[in-house]
Formats: C-alpha cells, sequence, structure tokens
C-alpha cells in the first residue's frame, strides 16, 4: 500500500473554518494534508462537519476562512465543473432520464471529447466496474450494488487525480457493502487516484483506508492510520467511536514515565498508561479494549491490579464470546473471548479476578 | 412456476378462482365506500353530459310536432322543384291545428329557423292563420245534418270502435292526439274545443266514400255522394297565410330536417350548412364556428405557455428554498384561489383599461405619449393576461411537487462531472422537470380551452372563447342542440389533444407529485 503519508500535499485545507449562519462554527479550524494517490476517510457522526468539508472540497461550499489547495493551487474561487474532480454521491445521484452509457458519457460530453474516443473510454470504465453488458440499461433497471459500480464508474471516467466519495456504501445491504469496500480500495489503489471518502461506519473507515480524520464538533479529534487509531486513540471521543471499549472513570493518583495509577470513583486502583493525562489529580476515563482483558489468572502479569468482577450474561455470538461483567459499580462492562477448544465459558453470577497489561489500559481525558 | 398448467389451490380448485372469491367480498366493501359519490356522480355529471351530447344531433321536433306533413312529404321528389301535391297541404293544416291546440308550432319554427330564416314567424303566422280557413263549412254542414256531432260524447262513442277508426285514420289519428292531449293536461274536452280541422278530416276520411256501420257516418258519406261538399283549396289557404308556403324551398328545409337524427348541428358547428342540395359552407358572414375554435386553441396554447415561462422559475424557486421561505412563497401562489374570480378578473379591467393605471404610469413616465394609449383589454392581450394569472398557481403546483422530488445531488453531480450551470439544468434538472411541465401544461390548457368568465368580462369581440358562444346557445339564443354540438367537438379536442399528448410524451409522465 503506497502510504507516503504527508510528505506529499496533494490537497490541503489549511485553516479551514466554515459557518452557515454566522453563529456556529460547523467546521473550526480545519488543518489537513492528503498525499497522492493516498485513500484518506473522514469519519464521524452526523453533524462532525465531515461532510462540510468534503463538499468544500467539491465547491459546492465555501469556506468561511482559510484556502483549500489543490495539487499547490488555491481553488476557493474556481467553481466546481473546473476542479475536475470525481464525486460519488451517497444516493448515487445516476441521471434517470439517461441510459448507463450516457451517464458515464455526460462528464466526456461536457469536456468536448470526440465520439469514438467517447464510447472508447465508456467502455472501459464499465468494464474496469465489471459493467460492460449494461450499458444500455436505465438506472432505474440496475440493483443497488450496479447503481454504484455505475456512479464509481462515472466519477472516474475523466480521469480524475482526485475523487471524493460521501457515503457511496451507506444504502446497500451489509454483504454486499464488505464487497464494494474492497473493490473500491483496489480500484483507487489500481488506479494510483487520490481519494477522499466520508463516512460514520468505523468498519469502512478501518478497512478501506490509508489513514483516517476522526471528525467530532467541527474538529479532527486524530488523524493517523486504522491500526494506529484502534489500538493508540489519543481521546476518549476516538476511543469510543472507534471499536467497542471499556471505559472506567476515576483520578490520577500518581504519575509515571509510562505508567500510572488511577483511583476508579468506586475506590479500587488500576494501572493505566497515560495518555493525555498530566498529573496526579486529574479526572480520568480509562479506555480497555474488551478483547485485552484478561481473567485467566495464569496469563496475566504479576504485580499489576486487578479487579473482581461478577458475570452478568455470557453471549455465544460464534466466532467469539461476549461476557458482560460487572466492575467497578457498573454493569457494562464488556470482555471478548476467542472460541477457540481450550476457552473457559463463563457462566453468571461466577465471580471472577480481571487484568489486563498497563499499555492496553490508556488513561485519557475526562 | 408450474408450466404445465394453472396453479391449483390446496383443495384442488384453480387458485386464481379462489383468490378472486377471496377478493370478492373486499372488492365489493371498496365498491360500497365509493358507491354513494359513484351515484352522485352518474346522477349529476355523467347523465347530464350524456343527455346534452344527445341534443347535438337528436332531431325529433319535426318528426313528433308535424307527423303527418313528414310522411307526406316522403314521398315527394324535392328535385323536380314543384310544389308538393295537395296532400302534403292538407296534412300540414291538420300538423298545425293540433300543434297550435297543443302550443307547439312556434317551438317547431325556431328550430327550423336554425336552418332558413323566416321559419320562426311562418309557424307562428300559420299557427294563427289555420283558424280562420274555410274549413267551418264543413263543420256546419255536418252539425247541420246531425247536432249530435257538436258534442264530444258523440266523437267518442263513434270512435271508440276499432272498425271506425281503421276506416277514418285521418280523423281517428287527429281525434286520437286532441284526446291525448287533453287527458295530458287533465283537462275536458268541451264543446267548443272541437274545432273545424276534425269536421274537415272528417271530410278527407269521408268525401270518397268508407266502408263504414256507424249510422252518423254513413249519412255524412251518403249525404256527399248526393252532393258533394264544396272541396277547400288548402294549397290557395296557406299561400293566403304566407307566400313562403308556395316557395319549394321551404318544403325543401322541412323535408331535409324531418329525420330524427341530424349532422345539422355538427354542420353548423362547422361552419357547414345540410341544406337539400347536400352539405355547404354557410355563407361567409355566418361563418364564426372555425375562427372561434381556431382562436381558443390558440389562446389555450399562448396561455399555456405564459404560465411555463413563468411558472417554472417560482417553481424552481419554491422547490429550491428552506422549508420555511417556501411556504410563505407558496401561500403567496395560492393567494389567488382565495379571492373571487370576479374580483380578479375586474380588478385586471381596472390596471388594463386604456385610462387604467398600466396605461396611465406609461403616460406619466413618458413612454407613451397620451394619444398612443396601449388597448390591453376587451381584445385577445387582455384575456390572455387575465387568464395566465388567474391559471398560473395550476401550472405552478404541479411543476412544484415534481421538481420538490428531484434531489439537489443532481445538480451536484453534473457539476462535478464538469458541466455549467446552464449544461446541468438543460440536460439533467429539465428533463426530469418535464412531466411537472406536461401535468401543468394539461391542467391549464384543459382549464383555459374551456373557459368562459373572464373571457366574458375582458375578451370584448376579439377575446371570447368557444365556451361564450355555448353559453351564449345555452341561455339565449336556446339553441341547446348547437350548444350540445359545439360542446362535443370541444371534448372531443380535448380528448384527442390528450391522447396526442399521451401518444408523445406519455400520460405516465405527468406527475403532480410523489
Amino acid at each position: 500500500m503506497p502510504t507516503d503519508t504527508g510528505t506529499d500535499d496533494f490537497v490541503v485545507f489549511d485553516r479551514v473554518q466554515k459557518s452557515y449562519d454566522g453563529e456556529i462554527l460547523v467546521v473550526k479550524d480545519l488543518n489537513l494534508s492528503i498525499g497522492k494517490g493516498e485513500f484518506l476517510t473522514m469519519l464521524g457522526p452526523s453533524g462532525s462537519g465531515k461532510t462540510t468539508c468534503l463538499m468544500m472540497l467539491a465547491g459546492f461550499e465555501t469556506a468561511t476562512h482559510g484556502e483549500i489547495l489543490l495539487d499547490g493551487t488555491s481553488i476557493n474561487n474556481i467553481p466546481p465543473h473546473k476542479r475536475g474532480i470525481g464525486m460519488v454521491f451517497q444516493n448515487y445521484a445516476l441521471f434517470p432520464h439517461m441510459s448507463v452509457a450516457e451517464n458515464l458519457a455526460f462528464p466526456l460530453e461536457v469536456r468536448k471529447i470526440g465520439k469514438s474516443e467517447r464510447e472508447e473510454k465508456v467502455k472501459r470504465a464499465l468494464d474496469m466496474v465489471q459493467m460492460g453488458e449494461f450499458g444500455g440499461r436505465r438506472p432505474a433497471q440496475l440493483s443497488g450494488g450496479q447503481q454504484q459500480r455505475v456512479a464509481l464508474a462515472r466519477a472516474l471516467v475523466f480521469e480524475p487525480e482526485l475523487v471524493l466519495m460521501d457515503e457511496p456504501l451507506g444504502a446497500l445491504d451489509k454483504q454486499l457493502r464488505e464487497h464494494m469496500q474492497f473493490e473500491i480500495t483496489n480500484l483507487a489503489h489500481s488506479l494510483g487516484i487520490t481519494t477522499v471518502y466520508v463516512t460514520h461506519d468505523q468498519t469502512e473507515a478501518l478497512t478501506m483506508s490509508d489513514r483516517v480524520a476522526v471528525f467530532d464538533d467541527g474538529r479532527i479529534q486524530q488523524l493517523a492510520r486504522p491500526d494506529v487509531l484502534y489500538e493508540e486513540p489519543e481521546n476518549s471521543f476516538v476511543a469510543q467511536f472507534i471499536g467497542e471499549n471499556n471505559t472506567l472513570s476515576g483520578v490520577v493518583e500518581t504519575m509515571g514515565d509510562t505508567t500510572c495509577t488511577v483511583k476508579l470513583d468506586s475506590g479500587e486502583i488500576i494501572d493505566a498508561k497515560p495518555v493525555n493525562v498530566s498529573r496526579p489529580g486529574d479526572r480520568t476515563l480509562v479506555s480497555i479494549r474488551p478483547e485485552r482483558v484478561e481473567f485467566n489468572k495464569e496469563r496475566l502479569q504479576s504485580g499489576v491490579h486487578t479487579l473482581q468482577a461478577e458475570v452478568l450474561e455470557f453471549i455465544y455470538m460464534g466466532d467469539i464470546f461476549r461476557t458482560r461483567l460487572r466492575v467497578a459499580g457498573r454493569d457494562d462492562f464488556v470482555v471478548k473471548t476467542r472460541n477457540a477448544p481450550d476457552q473457559v465459558r463463563l457462566q453468571p453470577g461466577q465471580q471472577i479476578e480481571i487484568g489486563w497489561l498497563p499499555e492496553d489500559c490508556r488513561a485519557l481525558d475526562a | 412456476m408450474n408450466e404445465t398448467g394453472p396453479v391449483l389451490s390446496a383443495d384442488g380448485t384453480p387458485l386464481k378462482r379462489s383468490l378472486a372469491r377471496a377478493l370478492r367480498r373486499e372488492k365489493f366493501r371498496a365498491f360500497l365506500l365509493v358507491s354513494p359519490l359513484l351515484i352522485f356522480i352518474l346522477v349529476t355529471f355523467i347523465a347530464p353530459i350524456a343527455d346534452m351530447l344527445f341534443r347535438s344531433v337528436e332531431n325529433n321536433i319535426v318528426q313528433d310536432t308535424i307527423p303527418r306533413t313528414v310522411h307526406v312529404l316522403r314521398g315527394w321528389d324535392p328535385d323536380a322543384n314543384d310544389l308538393p301535391p295537395e296532400e302534403a297541404f292538407q296534412a300540414l293544416y291538420l300538423d298545425i291545428s293540433l300543434a297550435a291546440e297543443m302550443k307547439r308550432h312556434t317551438r317547431l319554427g325556431s328550430r327550423l329557423n336554425y336552418e332558413k330564416s323566416g321559419m320562426a314567424s311562418l309557424f307562428r303566422k300559420s299557427g294563427r292563420g289555420v283558424g280562420k280557413f274555410d274549413a267551418d263549412i264543413y263543420t256546419d254542414a255536418i252539425e247541420d245534418m246531425d247536432p249530435a256531432w257538436s258534442d264530444p260524447a258523440t266523437w267518442a262513442e263513434v270512435f271508440d270502435d276499432a272498425d271506425t277508426r281503421a276506416a277514418l285514420p285521418v280523423t281517428a289519428g287527429a281525434w286520437a292526439a286532441l284526446n291525448d292531449h287533453f287527458a295530458s293536461q287533465g283537462k275536458e274536452l268541451k264543446k267548443r274545443d272541437l274545432e273545424d280541422y276534425l269536421f274537415a278530416a272528417l271530410h278527407l276520411d269521408t268525401r270518397d266514400g268508407a266502408p263504414v256501420d256507424d249510422p252518423g257516418v254513413k249519412a255524412i258519406v251518403a249525404a256527399q255522394a248526393a252532393t258533394p261538399f264544396e272541396p277547400l283549396d288548402y294549397q290557395a289557404a296557406f299561400a293566403d297565410i304566407d307566400e313562403d308556403w308556395v316557395d319549394p324551398d321551404v318544403w325543401k328545409t322541412i323535408q331535409t330536417y324531418a329525420a330524427s337524427y341530424t349532422p345539422g348541428y355538427f354542420l353548423n358547428s362547422a361552419d357547414l350548412q345540410l341544406t337539400p342540395a347536400g352539405i355547404e359552407a354557410r355563407p361567409e358572414n355566418e361563418r364564426i364556428y372555425i375562427t372561434l375554435f381556431q382562436r381558443t386553441l390558440f389562446m389555450s396554447l399562448m396561455i399555456t405557455l405564459s404560465c411555463i415561462l413563468l411558472g417554472y422559475p417560482v417553481a424552481w424557486l419554491l422547490a429550491n428554498l428552506p422549508a420555511r421561505s417556501a411556504n410563505v412563497l407558496l401561500i403567496f401562489v395560492l393567494l389567488p384561489f382565495w379571492t373571487s374570480l370576479l374580483v380578479r378578473t375586474s380588478a385586471w379591467k381596472v390596471l388594463l383599461q386604456q385610462q387604467g393605471v398600466i396605461n396611465d404610469i406609461l403616460v406619466w413616465i413618458g413612454l407613451i405619449d397620451n394619444a398612443g394609449r396601449l388597448v390591453m383589454i376587451n381584445n385577445q392581450t387582455g384575456t390572455i393576461i387575465a387568464m395566465t394569472h388567474i391559471l398560473l398557481p395550476f401550472m405552478i403546483l404541479p411543476l412544484y411537487s415534481v421538481m420538490k422530488t428531484i434531489p439537489p445531488s443532481f445538480l451536484r453531480a453534473a457539476k462535478s462531472l464538469g458541466a455549467t450551470n446552464w449544461t446541468a439544468f438543460w440536460r439533467v434538472y429539465f428533463p426530469q422537470s418535464v412531466p411537472g411541465i406536461g401535468a401543468g401544461s394539461i391542467l391549464v390548457f384543459i382549464l383555459a380551452i374551456g373557459y368562459y368568465i373572464t373571457p366574458e368580462l375582458v375578451g370584448g369581440t376579439q377575446g371570447v372563447f368557444i365556451s361564450n358562444r355555448i353559453a351564449f346557445h345555452i341561455s339565449s339564443s336556446l339553441n341547446w342542440g348547437l350548444a350540445a354540438a359545439l360542446g362535443t367537438i370541444l371534448l372531443a379536442a380535448v380528448l384527442i389533444l390528450y391522447w396526442a399528448y399521451d401518444r408523445i410524451v406519455g400520460i405516465d409522465n405527468v406527475k403532480l407529485g410523489g
């Protein structure tokens, strides 16, 4: 995967702000550089400003402040149709009164490309998404997945260097979605085009992207590779938004270089890795991934703090077991274990002792 | 799917039949729900329209009013350019006498007057004139023979016998018609109601002898065998009333329109005329309907076009504004519906007349001088302006509801693909709004083509529609047949246009929303 991230500033957001009503900023001081050929995902809950950023890049919204650069030139005053950016819309926006081939020919026609070349390019683009036989159909005669492919082909047919995708897989069912995720990333990488992808589905973001920008409250909360994002969330929003997560609240008791101890609100003391806490007495939310919790005493590191837990519920999910525990006064503490032959199946009511590696337990902002 | 035969349900009956049985109850219930409205519409809408359309060809009045004359004229050859035989005048005497008794002759006169002017007065005069014929000689002669003939009871007794009726057909027919008339009026036949024409009929029946058993009638036959009564010259008598009766053209007109059904009204609607010599164009100065139909179509098209031009941008704005502002604007669009049509039309009169607001302003700012004030009312311009204003909401609303369903992402997609604003609109947005234009145009055009009040008020003579003429025939000239024919043509024109629209654009492309 080409991940020379940040070294090549193909798309740059420079201190971009956006407000619709002059009172509330929906995008607050956005700085972002996207490398050429990179697949970057903007991830966030609705209203977090990610779609607004995409629309500013496409030219459908103007930035209230700041500059957006494409390949080194400011595009603030360039109208959308001159930006040469391909775009895939949430509901595909395939023109219903044109056939599939006409839809694909449209961007070529407005660029005054000759008929024979046009047909050649349309055919190539359709073949690229395995829709070669469907050129004569109307969009309404296609399934959701097929429409999705056509929309993709249409955004790529005029060979843009940058493609924007606004939740393109939102309307598909799960299986098709997973398949299309794979196809889109493959296509993007094989063509070497830069892709900015907007989604609120974190699985999609993690599986497809070179880098993910997590948006909340008009800011990028964290911009990182998917694995870093999952394993090393920088704040409690990211930790909770990405993947499943157990949180416990407390106060920092002692502060070391790589570890600290936290006194939970229920009185217990645990070990954690300080991420954005700085001194004893800070309030913190510690975050532990469910699959990093250990209850097999033999595998627990010696000397670490452990917590008493009561098994509340055991859910068999096939590949994994999901066990809900009461820990430190909360009943939403979840442990995930792999369905292996030697795996213990906990019984509701059982009293166990749980623990984890200090570096898996991140003390984040409260 | 079962390829070999119909799908069967569990008990072996064909699935289609069991489904139909299962749905029958539901269908019946659904039908019950709509039946009050259905009956209402049938009684108050469909039936009157059907009756009205039927009037456009119906022509029983000639047959019903002067049946004997019509019968005689059947054997008359009009091309010989001669007058019909004396029998026709005799029949006409009886017919008009009876019609005058029933007060129906003037109605026939007005009917035939549509086809030939002068007929109305001719029949009116004849209704009075037939009473003064010298037929009293027969009355006097027969009553002298036996005074009992002056008593209706005698007549009733004589014509109670079927053989007598068969032997004296003319008299029996007249007697029966007279009796029916009095019975339907609920009145009793008095002595003075036995008028001369009955005796004249008796004379016609008996002058050459008649095979009767009744002694009274026998006596009359015998008396005539000895000394025939002086025959009456009916033709001369009618010529005395009006010279027109000895004009073969009058008789030809009666014969031409004697049939129960006539294409006359439709021909009239097309500025043609059914004459004894065949179908002819009407004289130049009587041709108005083709012009009126053309004008109606042309002006309705102009109105539809102006509605599209004015309504499209408004509908676009409505569909693309945020909901709150769109609602306010929508109220302004609907505002005209809340004011009376008459008020709006009168307002246009105030605005557009030569001494009106618009002309005053134009003169004041010096665009036109006082002598050159624009004529904008009581002509086609006035009608088009006022009707465009009145029908505009019918264009905006379907357009708006269709545009509302076009997602803004289509325009964005087009622009992101490199289309300029205009190309994006023309190639992507406009084609999708065509169903709205279609729906609005059909609505406005059909409403316009039958519009009546506004052209009547602001149309003057040059801006009136065919519907004004229909209204004139319904309420002023009382030529309902012609009104019905014009209405039928109008209805057919609308249906043909609708069909053409379906063929060209496709009616399933018409959307009122959704």
